[in-house]
């Protein structure tokens, strides 16, 4: 589903450059949960943008769905963000002045997705995602948790192919941050594509599939038996 | 986006800030309320003046004896002009689409009447006078169809005139003095106030060709002529002019149509207006500026949104669209609240001053709403560009 083949990402920042990803090639197939793991400054954060049409690469070819994504224009790549990409952010970036309500349906309203649907799918979200009593709240009348599960119900509001998560607990203390990742695994177990970006080794390795990168490269990729505790 | 959401979105987003968005509101009321209110004063003054003048009929021409250029000298007090003569007026009647004409010549006299004396104003006329300049009669009649050369001392007196000398007594058949020869009353005037300073009640009218040997004259003020109203003005003007020369030798006249008077007055107040419109227009700018700066610091205090909307599909066109929305909404709004302010004050104006002339047509208030929302949209350009041209990696990472 996603094919990234010697992608390059150089930073230019005055006389020098960073050079942020270097000849990265990847295959994630549909319904993966991948982590991505490696230090600070590694290029796990412009792998994931890039991945979610943020960025582009300065050289290499990027697939989603069969199609090549690398030359989009500004508006068709919008165009795939709204339709297959949901994005969950470490500072959550929820809309102060919309109600939890209002955020998760954002993306669907944005899109122009018929009313009366999106009043169907907001409702099935703000039971899955254990939101029905907050739905009127404000993200300042939230928890950290609850504002992070918002985020994940507004990032699964259009069905996307994928959802991108990086540091999604990174904000989180410890038990929070556990009660999300339940969350994300019951996306991914309901079929969902998730990549995660974490420092926590005890997240990542709870995916299936852990990628390891350092310094723009990606030195290692292993699998993990089905559903398992991956190691190292 | 569908338009009930983009409505929605951008009235959350003003509402959130009630008083920043009151103020930047307040803003363009006043520019828009200082505009409406202007050019209600020169509206009004407009309507007034054209309402002045055209009380007499708009299907009226004068003839004046000189001719002025173009460069507006009069030829006259140099070239030999003959008098414009009862005569000349009489002959005018024969111009095609000619109605009625009257000669006139006006000057200051003392009426004495049982003792009290008056200063007016003296008019010579014809009998057609009233007719032609729309007056009327309120008792007796006008003067009568005397034969001009040699017509009867009679007189008709102004409305106030006829008050200052005779109470509550009826003047008509009274005699009274007017310099110095008796005349008898035979009708008195409906009182048509003053127009532009001239005091039209305190008038008499006597026969023209009295008048002319009170004054010791020879040439009539003004022919009036009064043409059927569905007449084509060209033509009466070239009859007139046709005739006039026939008699004069050359043109040593001027004809000056109501119409054309009318068409100059009219531009002279619309200028007036628009200038005045302009004035106004400078708190609109004012204005314009408190929503370019509002929306300005709302770009950069919504940054980190900026990046998410983008993030999640919307296009630069969306997020430039959202932000104008926002400036269109602000100044619609300021708009409206200006327009009920900018009436309320003319309404109130027109209370205290009843004389000052304040109009406000209801195009003006559509125009001013839309010249709003325009100073609205041409406030957002800028910053709403600027949000939409963000970059959304970086917009996201600002916190
Ligand atoms: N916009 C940018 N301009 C210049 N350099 C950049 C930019 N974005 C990233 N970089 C550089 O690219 C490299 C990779 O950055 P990236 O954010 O992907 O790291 P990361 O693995 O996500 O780190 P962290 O774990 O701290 O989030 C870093 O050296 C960073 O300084
Ligand atoms: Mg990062």
């Amino acid at each position: 589903m996603i094919r990234l083949r010697g992608i390059e990402r150089i930073f230019r920042v005055g006389e020098e450059e960073v050079h942020a990803l270097r000849s990265v090639d990847l295959d994630i197939t549909a319904g993966e949960y991948l982590s991505i793991m490696g230090p600070s400054g590694s290029g796990k954060s412009t792998l994931l943008n890039l991945i979610g049409l943020l960025d582009r690469p300065n050289a290499g070819r990027y697939e989603l769905d069969e199609r090549d994504v690398t030359g989009l224009t500004d508006d068709e790549q919008a165009r795939v963000r709204r339709e297959k990409i949901g994005f969950v952010f470490q500072f959550f970036h929820l809309v102060p002045r919309l109600t939890a309500a209002q955020n998760i349906e954002l993306p669907m309203v944005l899109a122009g997705v018929d009313p009366a649907e999106r009043r169907e799918r907001l409702r099935k979200l703000l039971a899955e995602y254990a939101l029905e009593a907050r739905a009127r709240h404000r993200p300042d009348q939230l928890s950290g948790g609850q504002c992070q599960r918002v985020a994940i119900a507004r990032a699964m509001s259009m069905r996307p192919a994928v959802i991108l998560a990086d540091e999604p607990t990174g904000n989180l203390d410890r038990h929070t941050g556990q009660e999300v990742m339940a969350v994300l695994e019951r996306v991914h177990h309901d079929g969902g594509t998730v990549l995660l970006v974490t420092h926590d080794p005890e997240i990542g390795g709870r995916a299936q599939r852990t990628l390891r990168m350092i310094d723009g490269a990606i030195v290692s990729d292993q699998k993990a038996d089905a559903g398992g505790n991956g190691g190292t | 986006m569908s338009p009930a959401d983009f409505a929605g979105f951008t009235f959350t987003s003003l509402t959130s800030h009630r008083l920043r968005t009151s103020l930047t509101a307040l803003g363009i009321a006043v520019g828009i309320a200082a505009v409406i209110l202007l050019t209600s004063i020169g509206e009004g003054l407009h309507r007034f003046v054209i309402a002045e003048f055209t009380q007499f009929g708009t299907n009226l021409v004068t003839v004046t004896p000189g001719r002025i250029t173009t460069h507006g000298a009069s030829l006259g007090a140099v070239n030999t002009v003959r008098p414009l003569s009862i005569d000349d007026a009489l002959a005018l009647t024969r111009v095609r689409y000619v109605q009625v004409t009257d000669p006139m010549v006006q000057g200051n006299a003392e009426v004495v009447y049982a003792g009290k004396s008056r200063r007016v104003t003296l008019y010579g006329t014809g009998a057609d006078f009233s007719r032609a300049l729309s007056m009327r009669v309120a008792s007796g009649e006008f003067l009568p169809h005397d034969d001009p050369r040699a017509a009867r001392a009679l007189a008709v007196l102004g409305s106030k005139v006829a008050k200052e000398l005779f109470g509550g007594e009826n003047p008509l058949g009274a005699r009274l003095r007017i310099g110095g020869e008796r005349y008898r009353i035979v009708g008195v005037m409906e009182s048509k106030g003053q127009i532009l300073g001239f005091d039209l009640d305190d008038t008499v009218f006597i026969p023209v060709g009295r008048a002319l040997d009170m004054f010791n004259r020879e040439s009539l003020m003004e022919i009036h002529v009064l043409y059927e109203p569905t007449a084509p003005l060209a033509e009466v003007e070239a009859g007139i002019k046709r005739v006039m020369v026939a008699r004069h030798g050359a043109e040593d006249f001027t004809v000056t149509p109501q119409q054309k008077m009318l068409e100059v007055f009219g531009t002279v107040l619309n200028a007036l207006t628009f200038a005045v419109a302009a004035i106004g227009a400078i708190s609109l700018v004012v204005g314009g500026v408190g929503i370019l700066t509002i929306l300005t610091i709302a770009v950069a205090e919504r940054t980190s949104e900026i990046g998410l909307l983008r993030a999640i599909g919307a296009t630069q066109r969306a997020i430039l669209l959202l932000f104008l929305g926002e400036a269109a909404l602000l100044a619609a709004v300021g708009g409206a609240a200006g327009l009920a302010m900018g009436w309320g004050i003319a309404g109130a104006l027109k209370l205290v001053l009843p004389a000052l002339p304040v109009h406000t047509p209801w195009h003006y208030a559509v125009l001013a709403e839309v010249v709003a929302v325009g100073v609205g949209l041409a406030a957002g350009v800028l910053p709403a560009r600027r949000a939409a041209r963000l970059d959304p990696l970086e917009a996201l990472r600002s916190e």
